[in-house]
């Protein structure tokens, strides 16, 4: 199942790698040089140089959601997924099948939007290891998210609803393109409400060595985030609950 | 020994309120080839996802050769094959290739699926077909490629839905003879269809329900016997579905 999505990916390159690299690159070229180039350093790096972890992250958040929510959406519509259901393949292995797609796209494009942004600006990676982490903990919450989403979408809507209304907003307030600390007190706990700006930080901690929380608040966050989204799709499959009469 | 299906005091209501299944208790036979009738919306298709998991039932019990469904689902669906009435095969892939990927849900590798694909195609006409996206079939060969499916992983039950909607007359004579095959080599069969004189041809054990309850279920012989061996099956079912009804309206 892995297989097959790594080969849908390749073969669908144009429609699952292009879109994420081409919207960040724009951001990189309008934010980052053109507009970045007239603001003050954030922490003592350029503006570009603070963009770009968020940027990255945001293509990994965004790949790796679409990628679970449409292939399950589709595998239930079309309703293939009834063959997998019927076979004796226990739930989990279904779920990681499905899961692992999300996070080999989100993996993939994360590498691509870094290897864009190389063109943009240099950097040197402080800690790779919570880099690592924080990348592959992202990309398995989000894939998670994406497939409970499928399991509850019963129309083409209901897969785009969430990315809209709940995603986009979310990662566009996740500091990706500021650090909290320039907003009001107000604004400030009104983000740290959101759990996409700890991914961000911790994400950014691991290329520039700063976070605007600390770091083990991040992982927490990221790693109770992931249980519990984990729990929730095993949960629905063993009631069967979207799947099943 | 132990049936190959055995299910007692099924019920099934759907979140709709529509009570689909009223008790239904039934045995089929290891080997046998059991048809299962009845009229649309009898509940057919309804048994037939409970037993492979694809329905929650509402109450009774159901078990797959030694399996129960509720406590060893994972052994009871190894057991079933399943052709669906309705059609459900990815559009964009090749036939070879669905092949493949459903042996993989049942633990085949690769290699070995391709090996056990090729027989099974060439049996079912579809071998010059393999490298053709799903979406370029017709109809009938939909169908086939939907059996042949639910044959990679040599099932010892197979169960098929309407497998002969929409199949024309000489095709569909070729798959019964297929069909006769598979259960001659010890497969037991379990058959839906509106044709009754595929099941008549076909089949050793009739079941008939109607309106989710069992009105009838005895060897195929021991049925056309009794009614003197002169009226086929789709008199006796006519008689049978039409009394029912007429039950259902003075009650
Ligand atoms: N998903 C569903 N939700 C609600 N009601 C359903 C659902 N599926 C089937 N039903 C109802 O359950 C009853 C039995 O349907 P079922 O599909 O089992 O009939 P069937 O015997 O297979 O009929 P057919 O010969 O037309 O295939 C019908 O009244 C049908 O409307
Ligand atoms: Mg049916």
């Amino acid at each position: 199942m892995m297989r097959r999505e790594f080969v849908r990916i390749i073969r669908i390159w144009s429609q699952t790698l292009l879109p994420p690299v081409v919207t960040t690159s724009l951001y990189f070229v309008v934010f980052g040089t053109f507009i970045g180039s007239q603001l003050p350093p954030i922490h003592g790096f350029s503006y570009i140089q603070f963009i770009v972890p968020g940027l990255i992250m945001m293509g990994v958040i965004t790949s790796a959601y679409s990628n679970t929510v449409s292939t399950f959406y589709f595998a239930k519509w079309m309703r293939t997924i009834d063959e997998i259901l019927v076979s004796p393949t226990p739930d989990w292995v279904v779920i990681t099948g499905f899961v692992s797609g999300g996070v080999l796209r989100g993996l993939l494009v994360g590498i691509l939007v870094l290897i864009v942004s190389l063109f943009f600006t240099h950097f040197q990676i402080v800690n790779a290891l919570v880099l690592i982490a924080a990348l592959i903990l992202t990309s398995v919450l989000f894939s998670f998210a994406g497939l409970i989403n499928g399991i509850y979408a019963k129309g083409f809507d209901g897969i785009s609803i969430v990315p809209t209304f709940v995603l986009t907003p979310l990662t566009y307030l996740g500091g990706i393109f500021y650090s909290i600390e320039q907003f009001p007190q107000f604004w400030q706990n009104v983000s740290l409400a959101n759990p996409i700006l700890y991914m961000v930080n911790a994400f950014r901690y691991g290329f520039l060595g700063i976070s605007d929380v600390p770091l083990w608040i991040c992982f927490s966050v990221l790693i109770g985030f992931n249980l519990v989204c984990t729990f929730v799709a095993v949960y629905l499959f063993k009631k069967g609950i979207g799947l099943k009469n | 020994m132990t049936p190959a299906v055995s299910v007692s005091d099924l019920r099934k209501t759907y979140k709709t309120g529509t009570v689909a299944l009223r008790g239904v208790s039934l045995e089929v036979a290891q080997g046998d080839f059991f048809a299962l009738l009845g009229p649309n919306g009898a509940g057919k298709t309804t048994i037939i996802g409970i037993l492979c998991g694809l329905t929650v039932k509402t109450g009774g019990e159901a078990k797959i050769f030694d399996a129960s469904i509720d406590t060893d689902p994972v052994k009871a669906k190894s057991y079933i094959g399943l052709v669906p009435q309705e059609f459900n095969i990815n559009i964009f892939e090749k036939v070879i290739d669905i092949i493949v990927d459903q042996a993989g849900f049942y633990g085949i590798p690769r290699a070995e699926a391709i090996k056990k694909a090729e027989p099974i195609l060439k049996d079912l006409g579809l071998w010059e077909k393999r490298n053709e996206p799903s979406q370029q079939l017709s109809g009938g060969m939909k169908r086939r490629l939907m059996i042949a499916r639910a044959l990679i992983h040599k099932p010892q039950l197979l169960i098929l839905d309407e497998p002969t909607a929409g199949v024309d007359v000489e095709l569909r004579r070729s798959m019964w003879g297929f069909l006769r095959k598979m259960n001659a080599e010890g497969t037991t069969i379990i058959l839906t269809t509106h044709y009754l004189e595929e099941a008549e041809q076909l089949c050793r054990t009739v079941a008939v329900i109607n309106k989710g309850e069992i009105v009838l279920s005895e060897p195929m012989t021991t049925l056309l016997q009794r009614y003197g061996g002169e009226e086929k099956l789709e008199d006796i079912y006519l008689g049978l579905i039409g009394a029912e009804k007429e039950e259902v309206k003075t009650a």
